[in-house]
């Protein structure tokens, strides 16, 4: 257990540790390069330009601030608190991580980059990244698990479309992993023009930092809505967490609230007392891979594990950090829904509000409705709707048994 | 004297080889680069996502971990190695994860516990030491640290701060078993290098010829190879050894007539 803090918002220390956690665990090679994305991201936190631009692409390209919403019918359906989304799936994109992408992008602008790299799982991230790339000039190269290759070729149509090469990774077993080994292979070949735009709150410091910077955009947004709509702050915040980009985005300007609750939702796939789920710090063990101590999916030999969900994006081994941190800390809680409460929760909000969520909030939303019920009418809770469920809907009519 | 600094003392540059642990009938592997005249063996660690090396490493890892290989099987190896070849030197290299899985000091003295000299880790860099490096030491083996060309003069320092054994010079930006570097660019960083420590400096990565080995033994201390290694044992399976030994021999021909100190 780490000691108490008096604030939980000053994490990571100078050397990108967050308690046990973070760091910068990477081959020789690449350790001068992120200490110059350090040197360089601290310059542009000092930049009021570097703000300005970024604060003028959210809202004139992204699309921000994202709505905040009262989901009336829901909250009805679900008979208990309040429930609120903060509607980040109407970003251009359709997710969170475009806000990222966007901030790295300027990033590597700076530093006189001109060779844009990143890695993807369902395709989300490597649509945002392919975006702004294209928005921005720069060639693109995308790194994909063959199998996800396969399973996701809409959003790999769409990167083509925005000018991004895609290269399916084979080694390993095709995964989101696999995908991110391949990325550090190019970015370790090509380190003096390669940018690498890492796509969640995890890898070498600074960007668990960084990527967390740029997202607290959704709470930072959210605090000033809630103020607006309500006149305070919610009762309790909840979002699902892969790497844990979005719920750190949304948790992170209210760490220090001591009446906000927060809670992330990984994903238990088939339940959590089997092999078959990515319930990193539910079901794992603190290590190190992809340049960060973190909590991962590994064996009693410290080999890494496939994480198993429905969702694609929540589909990886391990988790960013400062979750690590946050929940040995106790000041986040953290649960797990599997494939099977994530499907209804999906069907229950397309049609108790006309939402078709993706699948990774798809576990929040499931939660709520968990919470929801056991809490009084006059509660509020607050949930980061990530993404919208366009590429998700193959998936669930599968699932459903439904031939499309 | 330690195995490792007499392996250095040779009147001739050593010939440090790779194979990783558990791929094919790793006690024979290890015996043909004895006998082919290695004077340093590197011993990987298998791991799921060995991010810094080429699909020869890559595949070969795979293909240990598929025969079910355990971070037990890898310590009897060198426990069993040490007890054939008192007297040659037996490096562990790997990733961080399964090295502190258990704990750094459980690490560090199972290691001790197996007879090897050093360790090289990947993905602990100078600024983590604290993940592996103190216990190492207290068990009296070598954390062996990696320089590269991104390595620049400021930051040498601290990577020569708590080496011990060797510095393994990484020829290449880049992964295990792909380009080879520019010999003038490799004479130019061992040079670089000496004037900085007095550690004996190997050199490694891309390096597949006797050719290529002789002529980085004419500046260097030692050559690495694996990937040229590695490749056969994929290639041969149980027939690798023999094979092993003709490469390894070739290799220590070339390296041994080098002129030691020419740099």
């Amino acid at each position: 257990m780490a000691s108490n803090p008096n604030t939980y918002r000053n994490q990571p220390d100078e050397r990108g540790h967050f308690g046990d956690y973070g760091g910068r665990y990477v081959a020789e090679t690449l350790m001068p390069l992120v200490l110059d994305l350090e040197r360089e991201y601290r310059a542009a936190q000092a930049d009021p330009e570097f703000q300005a631009q970024f604060d003028d692409l959210l809202e004139h390209y992204v699309g921000r601030p994202s709505p905040l919403y009262f989901a009336e019918r829901l909250t009805e359906a679900l008979g208990g608190a309040q429930v609120w989304f903060k509607r980040d799936e109407l970003n251009h994109t359709g997710a969170h991580k475009i806000n990222n992408c966007i901030g790295q992008i300027l990033l590597a602008i700076r530093m006189g980059k001109t060779r844009i790299i990143a890695e993807t799982g369902a395709g989300q991230h490597g649509v945002a990244t392919a975006t702004v790339c294209a928005r921005f000039g720069l060639p693109c190269v995308i790194y994909m698990g063959a199998e996800d290759v396969r399973r996701q070729s809409p959003n790999v149509f769409r990167m083509k479309l925005l000018g991004a090469e895609v290269v399916p990774v084979t080694s390993g077993r095709g995964t989101l992993k696999d995908a991110m080994n391949e990325g550090l292979r190019d970015w370790v070949a090509n380190v003096h023009d390669t940018f690498y735009i890492i796509g969640t709150a995890a890898g070498p410091h600074p960007y668990p930092e960084l990527v967390r910077d740029f997202q607290s955009v959704i709470g930072k947004e959210a605090r000033v809505q809630m103020q607006d709509r309500i006149g305070r702050l919610p009762d309790l915040l909840v979002a699902a967490i892969g790497g844990g980009s979005n719920a750190l985005g949304l948790f992170h300007p209210f760490l220090d609230d001591p009446d906000v609750k927060m809670l992330g939702v990984e994903a238990a796939g088939h339940g959590l007392d089997g092999d078959e789920h990515a319930a990193s710090l539910l079901g794992g063990f603190p290590g190190v891979l992809h340049g960060n101590k973190t909590y991962l999916l590994q064996d009693e030999d410290g080999q890494i594990t496939e994480g198993h969900s429905i969702s694609a994006g929540l589909d990886y081994p391990g988790i960013g950090p400062e979750h690590a941190w946050l929940k040995d800390t106790g000041r986040v809680e953290y649960t797990a829904i599997t494939d099977e409460e994530a499907l209804e929760a999906f069907q229950l909000l397309c049609r108790t509000e006309g939402i078709i969520p993706a699948l990774e909030p798809s576990h929040a939303i499931a939660a709520v409705a968990k919470r929801a019920t056991e809490m009084p009418k006059d509660s509020v809770i607050l949930a980061n709707l990530c993404g919208r469920g366009d590429k998700d809907i193959f998936t669930v009519a599968e699932r459903l048994g439904v031939e499309m | 004297m330690t195995r490792l600094s007499n392996a250095f003392s040779k009147p001739h540059p050593a010939l440090v080889c790779f194979v990783t642990a558990g791929d094919g009938d790793t006690a024979a592997n290890l015996d043909a680069l004895v006998e082919g005249g290695a004077d340093v063996i590197e011993l990987g660690m298998p791991f799921t996502d060995p991010m810094a090396d080429g699909p020869a490493i890559q595949n070969a890892n795979l293909r240990s971990l598929g025969a079910g290989t355990t971070t037990a099987d890898v310590l009897r190896i060198a426990r069993k190695f040490r007890e054939r070849h008192p007297e040659v030197p037996l490096v562990l290299m790997g990733y961080a994860n399964p090295m502190i899985r258990r704990g750094p000091d459980w690490f560090a003295n199972a290691a001790k516990e197996a007879g090897a000299d050093g360790v090289i880790c990947v993905d602990i860099p100078p600024e983590e030491d604290d993940a592996l490096g103190p216990q190492l030491r207290e068990a009296g083996i070598a954390p062996i640290r990696l320089a590269t060309p991104t390595t620049d003069a400021k930051r040498l320092p601290q990577v020569l701060e708590g080496s011990e054994g060797f510095l393994y010079y990484v020829s290449v930006a880049g992964i295990t078993g792909k380009q080879q570097a520019a010999q003038t660019s490799i004479e130019e960083a061992v040079a670089r290098l000496k004037a900085a420590t007095d550690l004996p400096i190997a050199v490694g990565f891309g390096v597949r010829t006797p050719e290529q080995a002789g002529a980085i033994a004419e500046v260097a201390d030692g050559v690495v190879v694996g990937s040229a290694l590695i490749e056969l044992v994929g290639e041969h399976g149980s027939d690798a050894p023999e094979k092993l030994r003709e490469l390894t021999a070739s290799l220590a021909k070339a390296v041994h007539s080098a002129a030691k100190g020419a740099a």
